[in-house]
């Protein structure tokens, strides 16, 4: 459904704009099924005639490609393209859905602080913001420039968008990736054992653990962590840099320092899901250890470790690897929670800044990025599932 | 004639659950002769499997071996009681696939899904014998086409899923097969297969068991299949063995009453077109819940029954 209706959707704003743009009729855009040439008496029909084309043509695009034999990784990237196109009119619309904009923002700073801007001021803000301009333009200026590895200006920060965003979403790719490093370094041993040994004591206290971990917000975890290093330890350890080494050049001394500091955040962040983890673990690995071909390759002679290894095991990670793309959400956005209480210099305090003053060429380019991240964990995922499950096939 | 390969004597199996102890297994004795079939008959319920299951040592809790001895000689070494041996003796893992090994009842689902089955049958050789990968994979071949399967090649690769039920199966008899045990351990091997493949099946079984010599326990609850491969049958009920005897002794004169109301229950005894027996009618008031002891005849049977009914048995 989604694919099917996507690219016409990606190539529905510009041709829409066509008429208007040029006031004549699309001559060059007619194809078989809108001959004919579009009277600008009737834009309305002309319009609808040029979406029917266009996803006319859209549909056979589509089929063209999916005759061509082309490695299963490949097409599954080029099947992004509609999706991600159809993501940035969704985060377009969202952003621009609350009253106002970045200059009725801006103004109200400089109101609440007692300057006075006039009517022209105003426009002219507006004109220079390309706030004047139709939305399907403003889109346009926004998507082109992102597919060229432009993100635009940040209104707020008064900087390039790029320049904002690689070294923050650095972090934030290192947070949520060493969380869940954490969760699985964590939750695959410990739900082995529940599993192997269900019924313990042991077990019982890990799912005791878990329950507690699972029901703890990771915001409030945070702040214990940061009232207990300060009380306890007296060390502040908000932010992932000493003060010393926070403005410094990258050496190995701060990435020392980094490392020391990464280790909060990464529990933090990664808790609960370790938490989940654990617990569903435990759970698919009892249903497979009661399954026969357990047994069977216990009559073999297999020895107890390698056996849980080799088999159930194998059987019982699987949903994990094919969730492993939708835990990149998850992840990213308990990072932003937990960012904002240690003040981490991440995307999800900025996001947050960036989505209350409306600086749509910020918000939309992270949330952008987001989404390609977590397409591309979803993609990694499927890949994964598929090498090691032989029944998953790629057709 | 040799020692049997299996002397089992008074074991006892006990099920712990929410409800109280299920007892599973009492006082069930008998002799595994070596290089000969021995069938286990009985109904649903009857400990068949559970017995196979203490033989490998394969009894999970909330089930408990709680007495008795099963007495292993294997071909060259010392015999030894498998249920003394500990959790982690070397010798139980020799024992599970390298001299006992199992072809379970349900082939579509005894397999790894995701292991190919060149793989599976080669970690069998692989536990028990120290070659390499593929000395063993070429071994694994050789045994797979000897239960029957063509185009090693390109099978070796492939997976459970893509073979049917009784290609499976044959599967499953050359992961049993391919260490050479002494003794083969059949549980139901044929009950989730079609008529034909299970004649295919069976003369595969017993075609292997003259060519290898090796032993066999053939669990079944179906007498015409023990007519077709057994040399001695043990029947078996509620935990117990009832009666004890060569597969001429106990299909043709069946000296316990339990034993007589099976043989008239197969479907082709009785008519067409008239209820078949059940259990109840042909035992009628004879009592069969009562444990009494197995008791040796002459002709080398023993029969589990009531002391008047032994003498009277005892006397034709």
């Amino acid at each position: 459904m989604l694919r099917a209706s996507a690219p016409g959707l990606e190539r529905k704003v510009p041709d829409m704009d066509k008429p208007t743009d040029r006031g004549g009729p699309p001559a060059d855009d007619a194809d078989g099924l809108s001959a004919g040439p579009v009277e600008n008496a009737e834009p309305r029909r002309g319009i609808a005639r040029l979406l029917r084309a266009t996803l006319a043509r859209g549909r056979l695009l589509c089929a063209a490609i999916a005759r061509i034999r082309l490695p299963y990784a490949v097409r599954r990237m080029l099947g992004m393209i509609p999706t991600l196109a159809f993501i940035s009119i969704i985060i377009f619309v969202v952003i621009q859905l609350p009253p106002g904009d970045i200059v009725t923002s801006t103004l109200d700073r400089l109101q609440a602080s007692g300057v006075e801007v006039s009517e022209e001021q105003v426009q002219n803000l507006r004109a220079q913001y390309n706030l004047d301009k139709h939305p399907a333009l403003q889109y346009l200026h926004w998507i082109g420039g992102f597919v060229v590895g432009d993100m635009g200006y940040s209104y707020m920060f008064a900087r390039p968008v790029n320049e904002l965003i690689w070294e923050r979403l650095g972090y934030t790719l290192l947070i949520t990736i060493s969380a869940m490093l954490f969760t699985w370094a964590v939750a695959v041993p410990l739900g082995i054992y529940s599993a192997v040994r269900q019924y313990s004591i042991t077990d019982y206290t890990l799912t005791a653990i878990a329950l507690v971990g699972l029901a703890t917000p990771p915001f409030l975890l945070a702040l214990v962590f940061l009232y207990v290093g300060f009380e306890v330890f007296g060390i502040p350890i908000g932010g992932l840099f000493s003060p010393e080494y926070r403005e410094a050049p990258w050496s190995m001394e701060r990435l020392g320092d980094l490392l020391t500091h990464l280790w909060i955040p990464m529990v933090v962040v990664g808790l609960g899901s370790t938490a989940v983890t654990m617990r569903i673990l435990r759970a698919n690995l009892l249903d497979e250890l009661k399954k026969p071909y357990v047994v069977t390759a216990r009559a073999k002679g297999v020895r107890p470790a390698r056996l849980v290894l080799k088999y159930p095991f194998r059987i019982a990670i699987n949903p994990f690897i094919s969730t492993l793309g939708l835990q990149l959400p998850a992840l990213v956005s308990g990072e932003a929670i937990v960012s904002i209480v240690l003040n981490l210099p991440t995307t999800g305090k900025m996001l947050l800044d960036a989505l209350l003053a409306q600086d749509m060429y910020l918000a939309g380019s992270v949330v952008m990025l987001l989404a390609i991240l977590i397409l591309l964990g979803l993609l990694l995922s499927d890949l994964m599932l598929a090498w090691i499950d032989p029944r998953i096939r790629y057709e | 004639m040799t020692a049997p390969v299996l002397a089992i004597r008074d074991l006892a199996v006990e099920f712990k659950t929410d409800t109280g102890v299920t007892p599973a297994l009492s006082g069930v004795s008998f002799d595994v002769p070596r290089g000969q079939v021995t069938a286990i008959v009985g109904e649903s319920g009857s400990g068949k499997s559970v017995t196979a299951n203490c033989v490998m040592r394969l009894v999970q809790p909330p089930g408990r071996i709680t007495g008795g001895s099963i007495r292993f000689a294997p071909d060259a070494g010392d015999a030894f009681d498998v249920v003394k041996l500990a959790d982690r003796d070397p010798r139980l893992y020799d024992l599970r696939g390298g001299h006992i090994s199992m072809v379970f009842q349900e082939p579509m689902t005894a397999l790894s899904p995701v292991h190919d089955i060149g793989g599976q049958v080669a970690e069998a050789i692989l536990c028990h014998r120290d070659i390499g990968k593929e000395a063993a994979r070429a071994e694994a071949a050789q045994m797979l086409e000897r239960v029957g399967l063509d185009d090693m090649e390109r099978r070796m690769g492939m997976y459970p899923f893509e073979f049917s039920g009784g290609m499976r199966q044959r599967v499953v008899i050359a992961m049993a097969l391919v260490c050479h045990p002494e003794v083969l351990i059949c549980d139901e091997p044929t009950t989730a297969l079609d008529v034909t493949i299970q004649a295919e099946i069976l003369t595969l079984i017993r075609s292997l068991q003259h060519e290898l010599g090796n032993s066999v326990i053939f669990i079944t609850h179906d007498l015409g299949v023990v007519a077709q491969i057994a040399d001695h049958v043990v029947v078996m009920y509620q935990g117990r063995v009832l009666e004890i005897g060569t597969v001429r002794q106990v299909l043709k004169q069946p000296l316990h009453p339990y034993t007589r109301g099976l043989l008239q229950a197969i479907p082709g005894v009785v008519p067409p077109g008239e209820r078949l027996a059940t259990i109840a009618s042909v035992v009628g008031d004879a009592d069969i819940e009562t444990p009494h002891p197995l008791v040796a005849l002459a002709d080398g049977r023993q029969v589990s029954l009531p002391p008047a009914q032994l003498r009277r048995v005892a006397r034709s």
